[in-house]
């Protein structure tokens, strides 16, 4: 029986010939990745496993990128924590605020990911590397621990939903708009213990930042892993980034799926998910007249270059709304840098929001933005639960950045073809 | 091992986010998280719960967030067992690796209301109804996670191989 692109890159890794849905493994790791937040209490469970060093100081990553800039004294505590655990292991990849992105935007732009490897992170958006066609999945902490204590991980061989693009985007629609129409199709759970497969003539049509977009939010379809296929932009990408070795995988013409999905991106519209389930969707034409208090640009979702250039062709020569706050969150210091080279920064502060410095901040409800009771956000971010961005009584709105950046002009949730 | 206690009851997709909300993880204290356990959807719940109770909702228990703070809270309000129809794989596996037990059960979930006193026994994966006289069978865990649950979580169970 034929395997999908994930059960072959998981077979390699286990050592085994062939892998079926279902089955328990255990599969070696290219990747283990933690952050500020998850990364405190994997180290403590590390120290009770009673070894002194991490399986390869190369293969762990520990980004401080949720609640840095530290945002209050517990806060600073565990980073100073997770930074002592760095120094002392000696491991390589730790980013220092200053050198630091959010953790799903550095990644791949440090080059720690290519087509092929196994990375699991303790972050549940670590699924976005499947842009790159690698398996990359979220896990917690004492996975983490685990993780970096022995350079494996045991896994159920997940089955798979593949998802054929055919088509090309229109104008203002976006990987975000594409990712949203299909958790609203398939809800939050659509996917769950899954894999999901993004194959077809339209990938070819989907920038590297509209996959990492998508590949990102399968987790909130409940999947294991969301995966593309390797072609010219992936190894562009990769060339550009990596000097790792990689390995494309490609799914067999006989694997199985539990269901096939066919989806011409050309009619999907701008696309909104309503509070509080990101399968809540509708289309920017059933919108409806929304106000909003708040809007968030950037995010481990649409945080890159793409994302940043989309909003600042909108707000460019403009002024935001009296009375909206408007954010803005570069994924990386790199993304910072070329941000301001292009001018983008100029165009985003004179039409009066703020930039910030790379972190996860408001999109967890973690600081730089927090939302009062009976306070609405619009936002670039994943997740739109009860209390996510702050008060269990304020909402989020989920969108791309062209439908947040027109949003930001009129101060209700609108449709970027009528701002252009 | 068996768990007894009373029943706190929600629907489906009850997210990480609810269960310890972001704004309590610049700490991963257990008894601190558990002070905060499941503000977001019931904030009565930290001065309800009793050591033995147990948690039963409907699908996707647990989906979002990868903190394992959501276990670690709920463990240590004293919940003896989440009941649920599914749950979110990273939480499924987080519950697993900390110690907290965890059963999918549909039945259980449709026959058991809020405030019912259930006894769960582990061994068989029997959960009885004492309040509506009714059992209901839960899923078996696969032999490899009875493994980890045996060795008392992940990190011991791992301490074996690397001895």
């Amino acid at each position: 029986m034929g395997m999908t692109m994930t059960q072959k890159i998981l077979a390699a890794h286990a050592g085994l010939e062939s892998v079926v849905a279902g089955q328990l493994i255990e599969a070696r790791l290219d990747l283990v990745l933690g952050n500020d937040v998850t990364t405190p209490v994997a180290v403590k469970e590390f120290s009770k496993v009673g070894i002194d060093k991490v399986f390869d100081k190369t293969k762990v990553a520990i980004v401080p990128d949720h609640f840095t800039p530290n945002k209050d004294i517990k806060a600073a505590e565990q980073c100073k924590f997770i930074r002592e655990f760095a120094r002392d292991k000696e491991i390589e990849n730790y980013f220092e605020v200053g050198e630091m992105g959010i953790e799903h935007a550095l990644i791949p732009e440090k080059g720690l990911v290519v087509p092929g490897d196994v990375v699991i992170g303790a972050d549940s958006h670590t699924c976005t590397y499947g842009a790159l066609g690698a398996f990359s999945t979220g896990i917690g902490s004492t996975d983490m621990a685990a993780g970096m204590a022995t350079g494996k991980a045991w896994f159920k061989v997940p089955s798979a939903l593949k998802f054929v693009l055919t088509g090309k985007m229109q104008k203002w629609v976006s990987g975000k708009d594409v990712i949203l129409h299909i958790i609203g199709m398939i809800g939050v759970d659509g996917a769950l213990y899954k894999s999901m497969e993004f194959v077809g003539d339209g990938i070819k049509n989907l920038s590297m930042d509209d996959r990492f977009t998508m590949a990102n939010m399968a987790i909130e379809a409940g999947a294991k892993n969301g995966i593309f296929p390797v072609d010219e932009k992936t190894l562009e990408y990769v060339k550009a980034h990596s000097t790792k070795e990689y390995t494309i995988y490609e799914a067999d013409e006989d694997a199985e799926y539990d269901a096939v999905y066919e989806i011409d991106l050309s009619t999907i519209r701008p696309t909104v998910a309503f509070p509080h389930l990101p399968e809540n969707t509708r289309t920017i034409d059933e919108v409806g007249d929304i106000k909003v208090d708040q809007v968030v640009i950037g995010s481990c979702t649409n945080g890159r270059m793409e994302d940043l250039r989309m909003a600042a062709s909108i707000l460019r020569g403009k002024k935001v709304a009296k009375g909206v706050r408007v954010i803005v969150f570069p994924g990386t210091q790199k993304i910072y840098l070329q941000a301001l080279e292009e001018g983008l920064v100029k165009d985003i502060v004179e039409a009066g929001a703020v930039f910030s410095t790379p972190t996860c901040g408001p999109c967890l409800g973690g600081h730089m933005g927090i939302l009062a009771k009976g306070e609405r956000a619009i936002a670039t971010t994943n997740r739109n639960f009860v209390g996510r961005m702050g008060h269990p009584e304020s909402e989020v709105y989920l969108a791309s950045p062209a439908v947040a950046a027109a949003s930001a002009l009129t101060g209700k949730i609108t449709n970027p073809e009528e701002i252009a | 091992m068996k768990a007894r206690g009373r029943v706190f009851k929600y629907g489906d997709n009850v997210d990480t986010d609810v269960i310890i909300p972001a704004r309590y993880l610049n700490t991963s204290d257990p008894q601190e998280l558990a002070k905060h356990c499941m503000e977001d959807i019931d904030s009565t719940f930290a001065q309800k719960v009793q050591e033995g109770d147990i948690i039963v909702a409907d699908k996707n228990f647990g989906c979002g967030s990868s903190r394992e703070h959501a276990p670690i809270a709920i463990k240590a309000s004293g919940v003896s067992c989440v009941i649920a129809s599914t749950f979110a794989r990273i939480f499924y596996r987080n519950a697993i690796n900390i110690g907290l037990p965890i059963l999918e059960c549909e039945a259980a979930v449709k026959g058991i209301e809020a405030g019912d006193e259930v006894e769960i026994d582990f061994g068989t994966g029997t959960i009885t109804n004492l309040t509506k006289n009714e059992t209901y069978q839960a899923q078996a865990f696969p032999e490899f996670m009875q493994k980890i649950i045996a060795a008392d979580g992940l990190i011991k169970y791992i301490q074996k191989d690397l001895a």
